[in-house]
């Protein structure tokens, strides 16, 4: 067997083991305000859409399991990267310490904000806000941090001469696209996005979506995506958890929550979207 | 015979919740299988539940009861029930599904769009692109549109492109909704000719055809799909193949 087979075999188990295991997640800011009793696995490679109307527990939900947020009760478990120095155990996010759940929302996991704003610095360069994720990771040099600079610029379709440039300068797509570039640069496996397309203008979306369907199939990410807005749900989701109230209330694959809707509000949730 | 499909007991009922719980029985104890090599023509009327079958048989719609079991990388799989996950393996490998419509991605190319298939199945790009450029060749689509997005192209050119994107790979098992509809006589015969290739090259196809001749020409067997029970209900059943028009009122 040679070395390329080889790798194809460990790539193979990678995939056919969980990435995420999810169980009992509660977190209630008041009644059926939050996200309650939310339990799922999420694989290498898949993209789960999380749908529901505002206030229906999405966001919550996000933050509990980007870590940014500790659950009233339940159980969120992730398989560490092989480069790990304890490759392929199981952290418990919320047993583990501060420092390492910051150190994964730096390395192997990426958060993508619906803001721009809130997920780039604002006062240093494009390239900068490339570099930085690789800067904690101790690469110093700056050839190798302005190489990459330009190479995920170039990656995000913005012209490799902005890399000096402020991200103010830069249009709402832009600096979207930019802060998918600082998040990807680490090579992380599993990306979080809240709404990414949300504050966009249309042509500007279609841009930014087949983007990430090319991305997230190039590096094999797994992504957790909330989003309203179905159609950017059927282009990038595998499968769906629709939510309402605080509780899921039908998982599927995309295309069948979507064509053939079992529960009465997911019913509602897809029969009201308008067709242009 | 070596079945590739086997359908046992197979129900379909919508339920329109925002329609006062109106339960709907399009499919109800379906049973037959497919073999390689051989194609299955659904016959029935307008409304029978025919494409309503090829939706359920592909996960696209949820089944009320039943079973289809498919053999899938040397086994036999169930996919009623089937986690999210394993019923996208079996897409990606095993079934695939060609309708007569296009669903665009704004921005991406045609000749991308009909050689995703294989690139999913990790295929070789410049393998996937020679594929991808002889199919849309074949069905006629001019080469200065290759490169282009097919969001512009005409009703008929969109069809194609989805015809040659569907006949990307081998599929072990074909379901195929109207292919041939409103295409005209030279492409007809290129789609008619592809179905045939994949029966010989040892695909189960299971198939609706509206126009006789290109029924004619591919089909083995067929199954009727005219309601046995013509209670109150099955009136209604006629809305039914297309559940989404009749939960937008």
């Amino acid at each position: 067997m040679n070395a390329a087979q080889q790798i194809d075999r460990d790539a193979v188990s990678d995939r056919t083991q969980p990435l995420l295991k999810v169980r009992g997640l509660t977190k209630l800011y008041g009644p059926e305000k939050g996200c309650q009793d939310v339990s799922f696995e999420l694989y290498p490679g898949e993209v789960l859409g999380i749908v529901g109307e505002s206030g229906s527990g999405k966001s919550t939900l996000l933050s509990l399991l980007s870590g940014r947020c500790p659950p009233d009760s339940g159980v969120i478990d992730y398989r560490l990267a092989d480069s790990h120095k304890s490759a392929g155990q199981w952290l418990d996010l919320y047993s583990a310490s501060e420092a390492e759940r910051r150190t994964l929302l730096r390395t192997e996991w990426g958060f993508v904000e619906q803001n721009p704003r809130d997920g780039l610095r604002m006062a240093v360069s494009a390239g900068a806000n490339i570099g930085e994720r690789l800067m904690a990771q101790g690469v110093r040099n700056y050839q190798a941090l302005r190489a990459a600079g330009l190479d995920w610029l170039n990656q995000v379709e913005i012209d490799p001469a902005r890399i000096d440039d402020l991200p103010r300068t830069f249009s709402g797509g832009m600096q979207q696209r930019l802060q998918i570039a600082r998040n990807l640069v680490s090579g992380p496996r599993l990306v979080f996005m809240d709404e990414p397309t949300g504050g966009l203008d249309v042509s500007v979306q279609a841009r930014l979506l087949d983007l990430m369907r090319g991305l997230v199939r190039e590096l094999d990410l797994a992504v957790v995506i909330v989003t309203h807005d179905l159609a950017v749900a059927r282009l990038l989701a595998d499968r769906l958890m629709v939510m309402r109230r605080s509780h899921v209330v039908e998982t599927g694959l995309t295309d069948q929550i979507l064509d053939d809707p079992q529960h009465p509000y997911s019913q509602l949730l897809v029969s009201s979207v308008l067709q242009p | 015979m070596n079945a590739l499909i086997e359908v046992r007991d197979l129900s379909k009922t919508f339920t329109l919740h925002q329609q006062n719980g109106v339960v709907l029985n399009v499919l109800g104890g379906l049973n037959f299988s497919v073999s390689g090599g051989e194609c299955l023509v659904l016959h029935g009327h307008s409304g029978a539940g025919k494409s309503t079958l090829l939706r359920t048989l592909y996960g696209n719609y949820l089944p009320a009861g039943g079973s289809i079991r498919v053999q899938h990388q040397g086994e036999w799989l169930e996919l009623v029930g089937a986690a999210p996950r394993d019923v996208l393996q079996v897409r990606q490998q095993t079934l695939g599904y060609v309708s007569q419509f296009l669903r665009v991605i704004p921005r991406v190319a045609t000749v991308d769009v009909v050689m995703e298939p294989g690139l999913a199945r990790g295929w070789k790009r410049e393998d996937a692109q020679a594929r991808a450029e002889h199919l849309l060749a074949r069905l006629n689509i001019p080469q200065r549109l290759w490169q282009l997005a097919p969001g512009t192209f005409s009703g008929g050119e969109q069809q194609r492109v989805n015809i040659a994107r569907g006949f990307m790979v081998p599929w072990p098992v074909m379901l195929l909704d109207e292919p041939t509809a409103s295409l005209d006589d030279g492409n007809r015969q290129v789609v008619l000719e592809l179905i045939n290739e994949a029966k010989s090259a040892g695909a189960a196809v299971i198939g609706i055809f509206h126009d006789r001749l290109a029924r004619e020409a591919v089909s083995d067997r067929h199954l009727d799909m005219t309601p046995p029970d013509l209670d109150p209900q099955a009136s209604m059943a006629s809305m039914a193949s297309s559940p989404k028009e009749t939960e937008q009122c």
